[in-house]
Formats: structure tokens, sequence, C-alpha cells
């Protein structure tokens, strides 16, 4: 009976280990989030967030538990031509006087299996809150080389502009915007 | 005979009254265009190019009026410190939205074309966030220099209709 007793209270403790907590290596770029979009239906514009940062927690035993949560500074827009990265800052598009943050949070994962995820949960962008999903999947978890461990995912997601209120008309080939993200996490 | 404004300093002066009408206007178009606007790439091209060539103008204008002599002034001593000061700030305002101008566009070391004739390079990005910086300066300054210039075409209007002297006639050349 004792040794029941210890056996279950094991268990449960096993059970109640949290997933580890992760930050997102943004500080040594190890994680970037792009997004592109059509140019008048003929070629694909690219460009990213300088600035973001994250946390998720995760455990490979039990995917669906997982959470995250990241946060974009949206003045750190980088299509790599200022005058455009101007006019994207401007309120034809982000108006990042007025929105200087965009916020995702993770609201429940359902896994696929293979690594695979979907990743539902709230997008803030331009003052909009919407559900969105994103398409993720691990790439690799693991010790690093300097005494630390660090797991990846990378996910895409594609919004519609005017779902968040963005309604510069860039034409019908440019209606929406695909978001990739890639994460690694330092173990804390 | 009485000293005249040379003709060269006349004609800058007139060819930059139109520049910095037409700057300000072009100016606060172009930037709502749509995208598919046929003066959407146009119209910044050539509001760049006119404004570089306009800083060329005034730089030789400036030398212009260094080593001339200019017709005498109207007024008294208030007057005519207050009428410097202004022209002065005038002359600060124009350079300030040369450069201003010139730092939005090249931000991230992009040269700028001036009518497809050369390019003026760039000295890259000097502050972080300069294209938004440099942009809120120009866009403020550009206000003040066309309420500036405003007060400057209505103190040539006084001079001619209530003080009725030259001042007016001078820059045109008419005395």
């Amino acid at each position: 009976m004792k040794k029941l007793t210890l056996a279950l209270a094991a268990a449960l403790s096993m059970s109640s280990v949290q997933a580890a907590d992760y930050v997102i290596d943004s500080k040594g770029a190890h994680a970037s989030i792009n997004f592109k979009i059509q140019h008048l239906g003929y070629s694909w514009l690219t460009g990213r967030f300088n600035d973001f940062e994250g946390t998720f927690s995760y455990d490979d035993e039990k995917p669906s538990d997982a959470n995250i949560m990241v946060n974009i500074t949206t003045d750190s827009i980088d299509s790599n031509h200022a005058e455009r990265d101007k006019h994207l800052k401007g309120d034809d598009f982000l108006d990042v006087d007025i929105y200087p943050s965009a916020k995702f949070v993770s609201t429940k994962i359902v896994e696929k299996g293979d690594g695979m995820m979907d990743v539902m949960g709230d997008f803030t962008f331009h003052g909009v809150t919407k559900p969105i999903t994103i398409n993720a999947k691990k790439i690799g978890e693991g010790k690093d080389p300097w005494g630390g461990y660090r797991a990846g995912f990378m996910g895409t997601t594609v919004i519609a502009l005017k779902d968040f209120g963005i309604d510069y008309d860039l034409g019908p080939a440019s209606q929406t915007v695909e978001l990739e993200l890639h994460v690694e996490g330092v173990k804390q | 005979m009485n000293t005249r404004w040379p003709r060269i300093i006349l004609l800058i002066h007139w060819v930059t009254a139109l520049a910095v009408a037409g700057m300000f206007a072009s100016g606060l178009w172009m930037v709502d265009l749509t995208y598919y606007s046929d003066w959407y790439k146009t119209a910044p091209h050539w509001h760049k190019s006119a404004g570089l060539i306009l800083l060329a103008l005034t730089l030789a204008r400036i030398v212009f009026r260094l080593v001339s002599t200019r017709p005498a002034a109207y007024g008294n001593r208030l007057e005519k410190r207050a009428s410097k000061a202004g022209h002065l700030f005038l002359y600060a305002l124009l350079l300030s939205m040369f450069t201003s101008g010139y730092l939005i566009s090249t931000a991230d070391g992009r040269a700028i074309d001036v009518f497809n004739w050369f390019a003026v390079p760039a000295l890259g990005e000097l502050i972080e966030n300069q294209e938004d910086i440099a942009g809120d300066v120009h866009f403020y300054l550009a206000w003040i220099l066309i309420v500036t210039a405003s007060l400057h075409a209505i103190a040539a209007l006084k001079h001619h209709f209530f003080n009725k002297d030259d001042t007016l006639k001078q820059m045109l050349r008419l005395r």
C-alpha cells in the first residue's frame, strides 16, 4: 500500500513537471520574423521585423501543452528600402506611432504528428485582435555547445491586410501577407 | 545710376519662389497618391530631382550674393534688422529642406537620381530611423517655409503699396 502511494505520488509529480520554459533567442538573432507579399502579382516582395521578443514553453512529450507569446516592435520593419519602410510605417499601413507593437499569444496547440502542429492564437496587429492559426513544425532540440539547451520551430501563416484594418490598395494579388516565423528558444 | 540687383540673383530668386510653391504642393500631393496612380513613381522622382537642382542654384545664389553689391534697402533700423533676420531664416529653411529631403531618400545608402541625368550619392544611415526623423523634419519645415515665404511676399507688397518704395520694383528690375 505504501509502495503504491509512493508510486502514485511519483507518477503525479512526474506528470506535474512543468513543460520547459524557453526564451526566444532574438538577442543572438537565432530567430526571425519574415513576411512576403506579392508585388502586382508578378513577384514576391520580402521583408522582416528586426525587433521582437518572446517566450514559449514546450515539452516534447506533450506538445499540445505548449504555448508561445511573441511581441513585435512594428517600427523595426525592414524591406531593404528606406523610402518604402517609411511608407510602410506611416498611416497607410502599420501606423507605428499609434500601434507600436504587434503581439501573438497562443490559445491552443493541436499536435498533428511528425513534429507538425497547428498553433492557434490571438494576433494583435494594427490595433485589431483576431484569431489566427500558425502551421508550425518542430525543427529540433538539444544541447548547444555552450552549456545550454535549445529548441527551435518554424511556422507560417497568412493574414489578410483588410482583416486588420489596412486597406491601402496594393492590387488584387496583394491582399494577403504571408508571415514566416523562425524561433529558437534557450531553455531557462 | 543706383546699384541694381544682379540679373542672376533675380533669376534664381524667382525660380526659387516658383519652386518653393511647386515643391510644397507636389510634396503634400504625392505622399497621398494611390499605388496604381500614374504619378506614384514619377512625382517623387521629379520632386527629388527638382529639389537637388534647387540646392545647386541656392548654393550658387549664396555665392553670387556674397560677392555682389545690393541696392539700397528701405525702412528704419529695426525694420532692416528684422528683414535681414527674416532673409537669413529663409535661407536656413531652404538649406534644411534640402538636407532633410536628402536624408530621407538616402537613409539606406541609395543614391538619388536627378531626372535620370546624374545621381547624387548617399552618405548612408547617419542616425537611427533616419528616414522617419528626416521625414518629420521635412514635413514640419515645409509648413514653416511656406508660411515664412508668404510673410516675405506680404512684406514685399507692403513695401510696394503702403510704403510706396522701390523694394518690389528692384526685384522685378523695373528700377
